[in-house]
């Protein structure tokens, strides 16, 4: 309580002090000194409870520490993430709205689903990126990813069934990259469509599909219940959590990996003060034990890149993306 | 073991004692409120439980349905008004008890039957729905397809009277539930170029708009005056019960089973379940003559049902996903606000959660009995809440709720549309509960046709492919010739006739 007040009293002297300059500059000098002085808004296009949700909230108990103000998570969901991203996109950009920015914003434009787009926001921060895995059944005749490499192979076009997410979603994308790396077709494997990874991993363990290409944290509970193995993990590490799982160059020598990534952005047009001030919290967030132990936990991967590295890093998926989905001929244009 | 462990941690925790304790009292005064049911209990918690975790969340709902159904029985003996639904089946009987100074006699057999009842469903409910889901583990969406259209067969048949004006609101549901990003391919549909409707119609707020709304605009149209209050001090409420259960112990146990039966279908709740038991009870009786001048046997028969009921909607929700009665549609949507995918692997991932709920459900039948004592002692209180309070209030909760679900305005316009809906299609003779279940399984339905397509490379053997999938299958199509069948026969004999 102390804390609020004594920033009340900053803030009022800062305003005294900064009132010619105020005058010169009406409005946005105002807001931008004074930034914040009510609730954040903090946007996340994922259902409360899951991993993305998890993330955002943690990242935002961090950053209402640092700023003395509440930033509020607001679950925006639907549409395939674009109902969220739209919100984050069409807000003021005043800084009291930022959210959680995930690696469809450089697929759904692909598909003709939104006019967004990675450059329709003010990068700030990208946070986590977790590789695709490469799961099966418990009882799946395959020992490792090359026996069941080597059975895709030999299977004509269409035998095996993979899911994992929506048709054209990131694990989706994820099974065609690695079936282009074996020069294989796209379709080699076909894609069933699921509500997610929950609802396709236990349409694994059911026997309805041979694969699933989702996260190997995203597997967990039906690894840890004994219903489902990882074969491999389709990075250029493997993942602490999961030491004994290989990654697929090890195993066949292909060193494709893609990644569902998260970020956080604001609207476009973020005054260059707030953004410089909202980085450096969040760099001092990603930092903390906080999040790198509950990163940890989760199993989840944590990769840092500030605006340029972002803006960068989302301009080459944009790229990647687009040209993996013309090939799979899930891209509308 | 740990599971159950985790589970009692979870439930003998004082937050959770204290959502347990004020839930039931909510619950008690919305059952015992004539026009307020309990979905309305359950709606108006949503937001609420929005603050909370996963297992306080279905506390709260648990807590409040079994004591609003309770409570329901209340006015019914009283002001020959049921206070939900569920007691509609016997409040004649009832009201008719009371008039011959049976007040007492009547509402502790509602009591302490109702407990019973509760405790009937529940113990099949703990017992079933574990084994079930480790039978469902194994199922794929060939299965999934055929259970969700047994759960729609349900919807239409059991659930209405005119099967005819059921199916119209079925389509209406199934159609307002393909608005959005269809499941399969991921194009839009029906969303007109925005990006509001691109999410679909969220289910809550539309069921919100449905049975809270559309129940506001009627008691706002038949604005009477307050019903009069049967003048008679309630007594020692347990004297006579222990007559009444050696007497009718069948009756109890008919009820029960026949109870929890009647809500693990889907679409089929409490209040149905209460008026085929009490038809049953009537059919088999060896008095059925004394039935409707107030005569104990159909009630014990029909409040233990509606109370074993309850219990039951949770098996197909908890194993299937599949909503057995209108609350527990409003669960399956609150625990995928929770990103929680009711199903089989729930007790895998959550079995501790599972646990928690059964605990629960066990422990709001037991509490039933003491605090269904108070509400019956305190009625006069409760039944004399002025309506231009409660009305505008109920509203504001119903718009606060929609709100939460989605944060945004969007909702409160589904909910209000939903509410004039629902009220058009009351009065003029549709059920609303079809809308609801096309909603929810519309997409179940959908989606799992889809796949089993791809999976199956297009040819429909594949939904017999599998010997669960293939019994599944077979028993749907005999239902819905048999079902056919039963509809064409008056009229082909009307036919000969000519």
């Amino acid at each position: 309580m102390s804390d609020k007040t004594s920033g009340n009293l900053t803030r009022r002297s800062i305003l005294a002090a900064g009132a010619g300059a105020a005058l010169a500059m009406p409005g946005i000098g105002k807001a931008q000194s004074n930034w914040p002085n009510r609730p954040v808004t903090f946007v996340v296009p994922w259902g409360a409870g899951g991993g993305t949700d998890a993330t955002a909230r943690v990242v935002a108990a961090i950053l209402e520490k640092e700023f003395g103000q509440p930033f509020n998570v607001i679950n925006r969901t639907g549409g395939s993430g674009v109902v969220g991203h739209s919100a984050i996109a069409t807000a003021a950009p005043d800084g009291y709205t930022i959210g959680m920015v995930t690696v469809e914003i450089t697929m759904m434009h692909h598909q003709g689903l939104t006019e967004l787009r990675p450059t329709s926001y003010t990068p700030l921060a990208l946070m986590n990126e977790d590789p695709p895995g490469v799961t099966v059944n418990a009882s799946s005749p395959y020992a490792d990813v090359k026996a069941l490499a080597d059975a895709i192979k030999a299977a004509p076009a269409g035998r095996f069934k993979a899911s994992g997410t929506g048709q054209g979603g990131i694990w989706h994308l994820a099974l065609i990259g690695w079936l282009q790396a074996m020069n294989l077709k796209p379709d080699h494997v076909a894609w069933v469509p699921s509500n997610g990874a929950g609802p396709a991993m236990q349409d694994l363990a059911a026997g309805g599909i041979d694969m699933v290409t989702c996260s190997v944290p995203e597997a967990r509970t039906m690894i840890d219940a004994g219903r489902a193995k990882s074969l491999a993990i389709m990075s250029a590490q493997r993942n602490p959590l999961f030491a004994n799982v290989p990654t697929l160059n090890e195993t066949l020598g292909i060193s494709y990996s893609v990644g569902a990534w998260r970020g956080i952005g604001a609207p476009n047009g973020l005054p260059a003060e707030i953004q410089t001030r909202l980085v450096a919290a969040l760099k001092k967030a990603y930092d903390s034990k906080e999040y790198q132990d509950f990163m940890a936990n989760r199993g989840f991967g944590v990769r840092w890149a500030d605006p340029a590295g972002f803006a960068a890093f989302m301009a080459a998926g944009d790229q990647a993306m687009g040209s993996a989905m013309k090939a799979a001929g899930l891209a509308k244009t | 073991m740990a599971a159950f462990q985790q589970a009692l941690v979870l439930v003998f925790d004082w937050n959770m004692m204290l959502t347990i304790l004020l839930s039931a009292c909510f619950g008690i005064v919305v059952g015992a409120l004539p026009g307020l049911t309990a979905t309305m209990a359950t709606a108006l918690l949503v937001p609420v439980t929005f603050f909370m975790p996963p297992a306080q969340a279905l506390a709260a709902i648990v807590t409040a349905t079994a004591m609003a159904i309770f409570a329901g029985d209340i006015p019914a003996a009283m002001l020959r008004m049921p206070g939900t639904p569920a007691s509609a089946a016997y409040t004649d009987e009832s009201f008719a008890m009371a008039k011959k100074g049976r007040l007492d006699l009547n509402l502790g057999v509602n009591l302490v039957f109702s407990v019973l009842g509760g405790l009937v469903g529940v113990a099949v409910l703990i017992v079933s729905a574990p084994l079930l889901a480790e039978f469902a583990i194994s199922f794929s969406s060939f299965e999934y397809f055929w259970l969700a259209c047994l759960g729609l067969t349900c919807a239409v048949f059991i659930a209405t009277e005119d099967p005819l004006k059921g199916f119209v609101a079925l389509f209406i549901g199934l159609l307002i539930g393909c608005i959005g990003i269809d499941p399969a391919a991921g194009y839009p549909r029906f969303t007109f170029g925005t990006v509001v409707l691109l999410e679909g119609i969220s289910f809550i707020p539309m069921m919100i708009g449905m049975f809270a709304v559309s129940e506001l605009i009627r008691s706002s149209t038949t604005l009477d005056g307050r019903a009069t209050i049967i003048a008679q001090k309630v007594g020692n409420l347990f004297k006579g019960v222990g007559a009444v259960w050696k007497k009718y112990q069948f009756n109890f146990w008919r009820g029960s089973v026949i109870g929890t039966v009647i809500g693990a279908l889907p679409g089929a709740g409490a209040d149905i379940a209460a008026w085929i038991s009490y038809a049953v009870s009537k059919k088999f009786s060896k008095e059925p003559e004394k039935f409707g001048t107030g005569h104990i046997e159909g009630i014990v028969d029909s409040t233990s049902a509606n109370n074993s009921a309850l219990a039951g909607a949770w098996i197909p929700a908890l194993v299937f996903g599949i909503p057995g009665d209108s609350i527990t549609a409003i669960v399956i949507g609150v625990l995928h606000m929770k990103n929680m995918n009711p199903g089989p692997s729930m007790f895998i991932e959550n079995a501790h959660i599972m646990y928690a709920v059964f605990i629960i459900f066990i422990i709001a039948n037991l509490l039933m009995l003491p605090l269904g004592w108070a509400a019956i002692k305190a009625s006069r209180h409760i039944l004399s809440v002025p309506r231009n309070i409660l009305v505008p209030l109920i509203l504001l909760m119903c718009i606060v709720g929609s709100f939460a679900i989605t944060n945004s305005v969007n909702a409160v316009v589904i909910m209000l549309v939903g509410g004039l809906l629902g009220w058009l299609m009351e009065e003029n003779g549709f059920p609303v509960a079809p809308v609801i279940l096309g909603l929810v399984l519309g997409e179940m339905l959908e989606s799992n046709f889809m796949t089993s397509m791809i999976k199956a490379d297009g040819s429909l053997i594949g939904f017999f492919s599998r010997p669960i999938a293939a019994t599944l299958g077979v028993m749907t199509i005999v239902i819905w010739i048999w079902m056919l069948a039963v509809q064409m026969k008056p009229k082909v004999l009307s036919h000969k006739a000519k």
